[in-house]
């Protein structure tokens, strides 16, 4: 199967115009029909697999897929007047075939502390089992309630130790502290902290989400209002990323409790 | 420590279910300088005697009352060399602490930890029990002053107050007398130097005691200066 190559003289195909990038002027090797000059889509580095015929539908674009792009995610976290709300998106996907619609990111540490993780899925999920070990283990020693910026600090610590080898996953924390006021957090998947009074995000349409944030964010929020901002700037957010959507769940922290909510959007 | 040929404990059970190496470094213990401490309703106050074999030995750079973590000291009672294993071990894990959570060590938490050090030296092969007993003061970030005795064994008791090392008996006997509930922290500090004195041969001054003070004004450990020491104990006068 070659892609774009048009001086393949094996198979009688369209002329495909592409804006392939023009690696070196090689000349082809013999008898291999996989172009060293076109690059077709890696898949995931290092793995260069030619091209299969259930691959095959995925090739025509131009960027590398990165391993943090791999599932797909969107998460989002903002502050409210003594509360923070925390929202996910709900695809699981596997580059672009969708495989789930109520994949989990957004998990619950304890009543006033939530960790939303965007990233790889599998380390999404170890990552959650991970933190919940380690709360567990640090509340049963102290006998005390871990507070945010404790959590935050504990989660950089654990990225950090694989420095060479990191988790994909990219987190949010939301909160609230032991006097009741908001905590957002966010950090790289290396660990690099950075805490913020209005609002956090992380996923593959982080870049849409930020502007959907700017853009309708205010200050002192209730919880009603935080819902419906939380909400909107998701959804439209997500409508615009072939990689997250399906969904949403939202969660707004107060002091009383916790309120979820699921969203109904766009399913594609 | 305990690897290679010497992978069995030294210490071991007798037939009445003693752990005689315990009870010997309790009895080093029980020969060391008197230590005591007193927890005060805003603070907590360490002391402990500093006699030298002669009056050619220079003792301003030696402390036995050192400071851990910002909020937290240790005073000890028994083998000097030992208690300075144990305070390096203290510090480098209230670090560690410090490194993992950005949050300083609880007082509670360093002393589970160093009890837990203690306690492996009796059942690790190839080493001996630690030959001190320790005086823990601290406050922790809820505001609440601290007291714990940490023994050879690697038991750990908390205590309003308490004294270790060479006539302890008659040093707690005169705390029980002397000790109020509602004691603060300036009183606390008297009555540690009278107690100290109780047992003192000689002349009681700035620069052959020590004293370490954590108050809940501010929550930080430090040692009284001999000068400030000198001046409670002519107040006592």
């Amino acid at each position: 199967l070659c892609v774009g190559v048009s001086s393949c003289h094996r198979h009688r195909h369209r002329h495909i115009h592409h804006n392939f990038l023009r690696v070196s002027k090689k000349p082809q090797h013999k008898g291999n029909y996989h172009s060293t000059l076109l690059l077709p889509t890696a898949p995931l580095s290092p793995h260069n697999s030619p091209p299969t015929q259930t691959h095959r539908k995925q090739y025509y674009h131009n960027r590398k897929m990165s391993i943090l792009e791999y599932n797909g995610a969107a998460v989002i976290a903002m502050a409210g007047k003594d509360c923070v709300g925390i929202a996910s998106d709900n695809r699981l996907g596997i580059q672009y075939q969708t495989v789930a619609m109520d994949f989990k990111k957004v998990f619950k540490m304890n009543d006033t502390l939530f960790v939303g993780l965007a990233g790889l899925a599998t380390d999404v999920q170890t990552l959650d089992q991970l933190l919940r070990f380690r709360m567990n283990l640090y509340e049963l020693r102290e006998e005390r309630t871990m507070t945010p910026q404790v959590f935050t600090n504990l989660l950089s610590n654990i990225l950090y130790e694989k420095r060479f080898g990191p988790y994909f996953a990219e987190p949010v924390v939301a909160g609230l502290d032991e006097k009741g006021s908001p905590y957002l957090a966010t950090m790289d998947l290396i660990g690099a902290i950075e805490t913020t009074k209005d609002f956090v995000v992380s996923g593959t349409c982080d870049g849409n989400l930020y502007g959907m944030c700017e853009t309708l964010y205010k200050p002192d929020l209730g919880k009603e209002e935080l819902f419906e901002t939380l909400a909107q700037a998701l959804l439209a957010s997500v409508d615009r990323d072939a990689l997250s959507g399906w969904g949403g769940v939202v969660h707004i922290i107060t002091k009383e409790g916790v309120m979820s909510r699921e969203l109904k959007g766009r399913q594609d | 420590m305990g690897d290679s040929a010497y992978s069995f404990s030294l210490t071991t059970f007798s037939r009445t279910g003693k752990l005689l190496q315990i009870e010997y470094a309790l009895n080093a213990v029980a020969n060391g300088r008197t230590a005591l401490g007193i927890a005060a309703v805003d603070g907590v106050v360490i002391a402990t005697d500093k006699k030298f074999a002669s009056a050619l030995v220079e003792g301003e750079d030696v402390s036995k009352v050192e400071a851990i973590t910002d909020s937290s000291g240790f005073v000890y009672a028994g083998v000097g060399p030992d208690y300075r294993v144990l305070v390096r071990k203290a510090r480098k894990s209230a670090q560690a602490y410090f490194r993992e959570y950005r949050e300083t060590k609880p007082v509670g938490q360093l002393v589970k930890s160093t009890a837990s050090v203690m306690q492996e030296y009796t059942q690790s092969g190839g080493v001996r029990p630690f030959g001190v007993s320790l005086l823990v003061a601290g406050i922790d970030g809820d505001g609440v002053p601290r007291l714990f005795q940490v023994d050879p064994s690697g038991a750990y008791f908390g205590w309003k107050a308490t004294a270790i090392g060479k006539n302890y008996v008659n040093a707690k006997n005169f705390l029980e007398k002397r000790f109020q509930d509602d004691m603060e922290l300036e009183d606390a500090i008297h009555t540690a130097l009278l107690t100290l004195r109780e047992g003192f041969e000689g002349e009681m001054n700035g620069h052959n005691i020590e004293v370490g003070v954590v108050s809940k004004s501010d929550g930080k450990f430090r040692l009284l200066t001999p000068e400030q020491i000198q001046d409670y104990l002519d107040e006592a006068n």
